[in-house]
C-alpha cells in the first residue's frame, strides 16, 4: 500500500507507530527520501494529521496511516482537512476496539469512517480493499478521488490485510509534476492574489453557503463514484454482503455453498460511503434474504437495512473481539436462513 | 504655512505586505503591534511572495487576511504542526506561525516543542498575554499566581493550578532552537528591540539555519480590566518579574 502511495504520487507521509500498521510508518521512512519526499514521524497522531494538513495545504499529495485508535485521535484534523476543503489519503488497518483492545483484525470503525467521526456536517470517500491486490488499486484511486473532489479520503483495511503477504503487479509510476495544477495552493503569493486554506466563517450566512457548496460535491460523489462487486448474484436467491477481509472469506462461502445447490451471491461494498444502496434495492426485489456478515457487532448492516427496507429479510451475523469468521462459519449462517 | 508635496520625505506607512484590512484586535491591545513588526519585517526581508502565515485560533484567527502572503488557518494548537507540514514539502517558502500561550503552551504543547526539538526551520511568534483574550479572559497557563482571571475568580492558586509556564526556557532546553528570545512591548526601546528580535527570526530562517522562537510578553486590556496605560505599568512591573526579558538562545 505503501508502495502504492508512491506510485500514486504522494510526497508526503506523516505517521505514528501503531501496531498492526508500522510497516508503512517503517517503508515511507525509507521510501520517501529516496524519492524526494518528506517523512516525519510525528509526535503524535494528532500532529501527524496536522503535518498532512499542511502538505496538503501546500499543494502535494500527502498521506497519513494508522490504526483504530490513532484513527480516533486523527478525527479533530480530518474534520479540518474536510472543511478546509483538503485532498489527503488516511489508512486505517483497523484492529479491534473500542479503546485499546487488541490487534487482531476488526470492522468496528465502520460508523466512525462512513458517519462523521469528527465533528461538522462532513462526508470522507471510505474505500474498503479485501485483498493486497484490491489494496493497491484502491489507494492509488483514493489519491484521485482525493484531489478530484477536494475530499480526504479514508481506506479502511483491517489487521487481516495489514499482515498478510501477496504477490502484486504494481501499475506505472505517476509523474507528481505532471498531476493537474492546484491553484488554490499555498506557494507564495506571487503575481497572484494570496490564497487561504480556512475552514472559519464567523458570519452563519458565509459558513451556510461554503458548506451547502460542499454538499453539492458530495451530491456529485454519490451520483458518480459508487463501486461494488458482485459475484454470482444473476441468479442468487440469497446474497450475502460484505466488505474487506470478510468479503474474500465469503467469496470461499459462495463456492462452498453453490456446490451444494444453494444460490448464493455476494455483494462487496467497496466505497463504503458512498454506499451502493442502489444496487442492493434492486437485488432486494429478487431474492428473499440479504445477510450483512461483519467483524462488528452490526454496522454496515444499518446502511444496507436503509437499503433493502422490508423488501427482503436482514439477518445480520457478526464475530467480535478480533475474531475472523471462517467460509464455513458464514455458510453455516446461509444454509440458516435458506431452512 | 504652503506645503510643497514634492519635498515631503515619507518616513513612516503601513506595511506594503499588509492589505488594506482592519485587524479586529481591541483598541490598546499589543496584538496590532507586533502584527505591525512582523508584515514589516517580511518588507524588509522582501519575502512577501514565500510567505506562508499559519493562524491560530484566537485573537489572531483571521491574520492571512490582513497580510498579502498566502495563509493557513489552523486547528487550535496544532500550528507548528501545520507548520512542518508546509515546509517540509516546500523548504523555500517562509512560514511562521503566530501562537498566544493558551494555542503554543497549553493544548500546543507537544506540537510546539516537538517542531521545536526536531528544529523545523520555522519561526514562531509567541504572543503571552497571561490569559485566554477570545474567549473571554479565561486562566492561561502562563497566568500570574495570585491574578485573577474568570476561571480563577479569587486568583490563579499555585496549590491547585500550578505556576506560570516559561515557555522560552523550556524551548531553550533543546538542543536544536537556533534563536530563542523573550520580549516585550511596554516602551519605545522595547518596541525597537522587539522588533529587531523578530527581524533576526525571520533572518535565521531565510537563512536555512532553523527554528526560532520570539516570545513577545503583550497585554490583554480588555480582559485584564485595565486602561492601556495601566497595563504597560503592569507589564513593566510585575509580568517582567516572573517572564525575565532578553535571548536565550543564540546560536545564529
Amino acid at each position: 500500500m505503501a508502495e502504492a502511495a508512491i506510485c500514486a504520487g504522494c510526497r508526503a507521509y506523516f505517521g505514528y507507530p501503531i501496531t498492526p500498521q508500522n510497516e508503512i510508518l517503517e517503508y515511507m521512512a525509507a521510501r520517501m527520501p529516496a524519492v524526494g519526499g518528506a517523512f516525519v514521524q510525528a509526535e503524535s497522531e494528532v500532529a501527524a494529521i496536522n503535518m498532512c494538513y499542511g502538505a496538503s495545504a501546500a499543494g502535494v499529495r500527502t498521506m497519513t496511516s494508522s490504526s483504530s485508535p490513532g484513527i480516533s485521535l486523527k478525527m479533530e484534523g480530518i474534520s479540518y482537512l474536510a472543511a478546509a476543503d483538503l485532498p489527503c489519503v488516511i489508512i486505517n488497518v483497523a484492529r479491534g476496539g473500542p479503546g485499546l483492545g487488541n490487534i487482531a483484525p476488526a470492522q468496528g470503525d465502520y460508523f466512525q469512517a462512513t458517519k462523521g467521526g469528527g465533528h461538522g456536517d462532513y462526508r470522507m470517500i471510505v474505500l474498503g480493499p479485501a485483498t493486497i491486490a484490491e489494496a493497491i488499486e484502491i489507494v492509488m484511486l483514493a489519491f484521485d478521488l482525493a484531489d478530484k473532489y477536494r475530499v480526504p479520503v479514508m481506506v479502511l483495511s483491517d489487521g487481516m490485510l495489514g499482515q498478510m503477504m501477496e504477490p502484486i503487479k504494481l501499475a506505472e509510476p505517476v509523474d507528481p509534476g505532471l498531476l493537474p495544477a492546484k491553484p488554490w495552493a499555498l506557494t507564495g503569493a506571487s503575481g497572484r492574489r494570496p490564497n487561504a486554506v480556512t475552514s472559519y466563517a464567523m458570519d452563519p450566512r458565509d459558513l451556510n453557503r461554503i458548506n451547502t457548496k460542499r454538499q453539492t460535491r458530495y451530491r456529485q460523489i454519490e451520483e458518480k463514484e459508487v463501486r461494488y462487486r458482485e459475484t454470482e448474484t444473476s441468479d442468487a436467491t440469497i446474497v450475502v454482503v460484505a466488505y474487506g477481509t470478510v468479503a474474500r472469506i465469503a467469496r470461499t462461502t459462495v463456492k462452498m455453498a453453490r456446490s451444494q445447490g444453494i444460490k448464493l451471491g455476494l455483494v462487496q461494498p467497496i466505497t463504503l460511503w458512498p454506499f451502493p444502496y442502489a444496487p442492493l434495492r434492486a437485488l432486494s426485489n429478487q431474492v428473499n434474504t440479504i445477510i450483512t456478515v461483519e467483524m462488528s457487532a452490526g454496522q454496515m448492516v444499518e446502511d444496507v437495512r436503509l437499503a433493502v427496507c422490508d423488501r427482503a429479510e436482514t439477518p445480520f451475523y457478526g464475530e467480535l473481539g478480533g475474531l475472523v469468521p471462517t467460509p464455513k462459519d458464514i455458510l453455516r449462517e446461509v444454509q440458516r436462513n435458506v431452512s | 504655512m504652503s506645503v510643497n508635496a514634492d519635498k515631503m520625505v515619507r518616513v513612516f506607512e503601513r506595511p506594503r505586505s499588509l492589505t488594506d484590512a482592519q485587524f479586529s484586535y481591541c483598541p490598546g491591545c499589543h496584538h496590532g503591534l507586533v502584527t505591525r513588526i512582523v508584515a514589516q519585517t517580511i518588507d524588509e526581508l522582501g519575502i512577501q511572495d514565500r510567505t506562508v502565515i499559519v493562524a491560530p485560533v484566537g485573537c489572531a484567527v483571521t491574520m492571512y487576511e490582513w497580510f498579502r502572503c498566502d495563509g493557513i488557518q489552523a486547528a487550535h494548537g496544532r500550528a507548528c504542526a501545520v507548520a512542518t507540514g508546509i515546509k517540509r514539502v516546500n523548504p523555500n517558502l517562509i512560514v511562521f506561525t503566530y501562537q498566544g500561550d493558551g494555542d503554543l503552551a497549553a493544548i500546543g504543547t507537544a506540537e510546539s516543542i516537538h517542531a521545536a526539538n526536531r528544529g523545523e526551520n520555522i519561526t514562531v511568534v509567541f504572543i503571552n498575554n497571561q490569559i485566554y483574550g477570545m474567549t473571554g479572559g479565561q486562566m492561561a497557563p502562563t497566568t500570574l499566581v495570585g491574578q485573577r482571571t474568570t476561571s480563577c475568580p479569587d486568583g490563579r492558586n499555585a496549590q491547585l493550578a500550578g505556576y506560570p509556564i516559561r515557555f522560552a526556557e523550556m524551548i531553550a532546553q533543546l538542543d536544536a532552537p537556533v534563536y530563542v528570545t523573550r520580549q516585550a512591548l511596554y516602551d519605545q526601546k522595547r518596541i525597537m528591540a522587539a522588533s529587531r528580535a523578530i527581524k533576526k527570526a525571520f533572518q535565521c530562517q531565510v537563512e536555512g539555519k532553523g527554528y526560532s522562537l520570539v516570545e513577545v510578553l503583550t497585554n490583554c486590556p480588555t480582559n485584564w480590566r485595565m486602561s492601556p496605560a495601566q497595563s504597560n505599568s503592569h507589564l513593566m512591573d510585575e509580568v517582567v518579574r516572573a517572564f525575565p526579558l532578553g535571548d536565550l538562545v543564540d546560536r545564529d
